[in-house]
């Protein structure tokens, strides 16, 4: 069903995160761009379609004016909003935005850290883009930071500090049919490290509409498609929930090992899955709203061979192609459809 | 990252070097008693109070190259002595070993029953001492305390905190290419079979409920591999049986240690720039070493008689060739002062390390070794 392409190489390995790569397409100039994050360096390529031309760029994580901090780097993430396109890049100092390319940083946000460390980690984690001018980014503490993002500049703000979470964010998902009607009612999922699910509506005062308490068990990935919530866990189970209702729809025995990516192909509804037992699996998920109901059947598998999958995430909308990214691993693994 | 890291990554090193030096003392057959005196010497010095309250504080990692420096002072302990290249050995077949044992634990949680397994092998190392048969039992009580209330999440963020230390270690080692878990490009096998781990279930159901929460369908597909359910969840107490085999001393004497220095991937060159720029060791990392070399107790250098070397390679002329062929990309640095290109910095660390091999030297001060240290550096 799918078959290896050519390797695009990056200049360090990937670190063992959750949700570790990152995919922009930007259609009009016929490139898409990865990012791969490597300790305290985001790493950054980007790939003109025609498989001729890769430029790469590195990103570190630091406050701005201030020579010798690093801290390392949690997650960065493409969020797509209607008038713009950030890069946003969350460590343990702070949250930093970029303009979508990485060439210049239109926001920093610091986290409280303590001048002597405390035995709960600090950092920021779990990035998404969210109705028209939204980016939430989640916090080790389980706080939830949203960011109001005006159409273009500087002038980003934090504008509401949701507190639901009483562990750490660990993902963080909008709804990403496109669907007008389901984006009225829950656009937002947030999960932490007990599991635990939040639902929420967005808007000036952000609504929490439902929340699944979670059975211990750490949710690494989610996905919020349709009106479904589609997590991923640390036992290896993927789980389907409807999203306001908090109904258990479906639960799959994946993976052997812990799970560190989801990614949902939105017009297809192609569902990608990759955790540290070394495959990636290609599913398909059907929703139908009108009935509540959901059907999954499950495509293909795809074993990197002596490998931790970090992440994994479809390159187009329709998921006729993915890219896979694996600890210790200094290439970008990409496989299309035959 | 995690702040909870750094007692496990320690204590599950300093058990590697343990079944490693165990292993050299008896290949060479050095005398019983001094072999003795050596582990009991390196391991009441590991387990000194002082220096594990400093360890469990809640604090970063430190680099590669600071961590390499306390594991010199440790195997210095005693009256045994190793020659650089054999310290370069002993450190990488330590550092592979844990990363190998990282990777595999079926869970993050995991990791703690390694570390049971080294110390567990500890115990039985000092079995016939009870003075320090005490300060081991004290450390278990302390890794339960800190380490069980811990929640799965917690354990991965730690394991992934351990793994970017690890990250790019390609080194490979010859035990490990001989029981083909790695392979010859330094990487380490991933099997798809074998036991799934406890609390996770054997990949290739797909169950569908309807609203009412009754099953609807059941699907099953194909998992790619060859899973077998999971075994028996070993022991997080201070006795119990651990289940899994990592961790336990996969050395005998007739199993010799060796690691191949040629072929080591670039990457590992680059990640060495990312970590040394710009300053390796700066001053907060120097004053928490400092502290925490505050807490090693060491003991009088033996005098010439009593000193005896060990040699990590088959011969004398063996570990002279490994010194001089040791590639730029893997040399720890911190030990070579030639090699730090920093000049305050190798002079400051030169007086820390000087401090240590005064025997017997008294601080005009009676304020703990600690103090000293950063009192000294204050003057710099």
């Amino acid at each position: 069903m799918f078959h290896k392409e050519k390797s695009i190489q990056i200049k360090n390995s990937a670190s063992a995160l959750y949700n570790n790569l990152s995919v922009l397409r930007i259609a009009p100039r016929r490139l898409t761009y990865f990012t791969v994050v490597h300790a305290n360096v985001v790493n950054m390529v980007s790939a003109s379609w025609d498989g001729l031309n890769y430029s790469h760029r590195q990103l570190q994580s630091k406050e701005p004016n201030v020579a010798t901090s690093t801290s390392l780097i949690m997650q960065a993430a493409f969020c797509v909003l209607p008038s713009r396109e950030l890069l946003v890049v969350t460590s343990q100092k702070g949250i930093q935005m970029y303009e979508s390319d990485g060439s210049i940083m239109v926001y920093w946000h610091a986290l409280d850290t303590p001048e002597t460390p405390t035995a709960q980690a600090v950092f920021a984690r779990g990035i998404a883009a969210v109705s028209e001018n939204y980016v939430c980014v989640g916090v080790s503490s389980g706080a939830i930071l949203v960011f109001d993002v005006p159409s273009k500049g500087s002038n980003i703000t934090l504008s509401e500090v949701l507190e639901e979470h009483k562990e750490s964010i660990t993902d963080i998902a909008a709804e990403c049919s496109g669907s007008q009607v389901l984006l009225a009612v829950a656009n937002l999922v947030t999960v932490d490290d007990g599991g635990s699910l939040c639902v929420w509506k967005s808007g000036e005062e952000f609504q929490l509409l439902n929340k699944i308490a979670g059975l211990d068990i750490s949710c690494s990935s989610v996905k919020l498609w349709k009106g479904t919530v589609v997590a991923g866990y640390g036992s290896g189970q993927i789980r389907i929930y409807e999203a306001v209702t908090g109904i258990l729809q479906s639960e799959i025995n994946a993976h052997a090992r812990w799970i560190y990516s989801l990614d949902i192909a939105p017009f297809s509804g192609l569902l990608l899955s990759a955790a540290e037992d070394s495959f990636v699996r290609v599913w398909h998920l059907s929703v139908t709203p009108e009935t509540n109901s959901v059907e999954v059947a499950h495509l293909h598998n795809e074993c990197v061979t002596d490998t931790q999958i970090c992440g994994a995430k479809f390159c187009d909308g329709d998921g006729y192609a993915f890219a896979v990214t694996g600890y210790d691993l200094s290439e970008i693994i990409r496989y299309t459809q035959t | 990252m995690s702040s909870r890291t750094l007692p496990l990554l320690f204590i599950n090193l300093g058990g590697e070097m343990l079944y490693i030096l165990d292993q050299r003392l008896r290949a060479q057959n050095i005398p019983a008693d001094k072999a003795k005196k050596v582990m009991n010497d390196i391991i009441t010095t590991m387990f000194n109070k002082k220096f594990l309250e400093e360890l469990f504080k809640p604090q970063e990692l430190y680099s590669k190259k600071a961590l390499r420096t306390v594991f010199d002072r440790l195997a210095h302990a005693s009256i045994m002595r190793l020659n650089q290249a054999s310290m370069d050995k002993l450190y990488d077949l330590m550092t592979m070993a844990f990363k190998y044992q990282v990777l595999l634990c079926p869970r993050p949680k995991d990791i703690l029953l390694v570390s049971f397994n080294h110390m567990d092998a500890i115990k039985d190392f000092v079995k016939d001492t009870p003075s320090i048969l005490s300060q081991v039992d004290e450390t278990y009580q302390q890794l339960i305390e800190m380490y069980t209330p811990l929640s799965n999440g917690e354990f991965q963020l730690i394991r992934q905190t351990l793994l970017i230390f690890f990250q790019d270690m390609h080194i490979r080692v010859s035990i490990f290419l001989k029981d083909k878990v790695q392979n010859s490009n330094g990487r380490f096998g991933l099997p798809t079979s074998g036991p799934v781990p406890h609390g996770t279930q054997v990949p290739g159901l797909i169950r569908i409920f309807s609203c009412t929460g009754e099953e609807k369908t059941r699907l099953q597909f194909n998992n790619g591999g060859n899973y077998t359910s999971a075994i028996r969840e070993g022991s997080f107490e201070i006795f119990g049986d651990r289940v899994t085999k990592l961790g336990t001393n996969m050395y005998s004497v007739s199993r010799p240690v060796e690691t191949h220095m040629s072929g080591t991937s670039k990457s590992s060159a680059q990640h060495t720039k990312v970590n040394t720029a710009p300053n390796p060791l700066a001053k907060e990392e120097l004053n928490m070493l400092a502290r925490l070399m505050g807490g090693l107790e060491v003991q009088k250098a033996g005098s010439s008689d009593t000193a005896f070397r060990v040699n990590l390679f088959a011969t004398d002329e063996e570990e002279e060739e490994a010194l001089i062929t040791r590639p730029d990309e893997l040399s720890y640095g911190i030990i070579n002062i030639q090699a730090t290109k920093d000049q305050q910095v190798s002079a400051e660390l030169t007086k820390i390390m000087g401090e240590f091999t005064d025997s017997g030297h008294q601080s005009p001060s009676s304020s703990s070794k600690g103090d000293d240290l950063l009192a000294m550096m204050d003057d710099l």
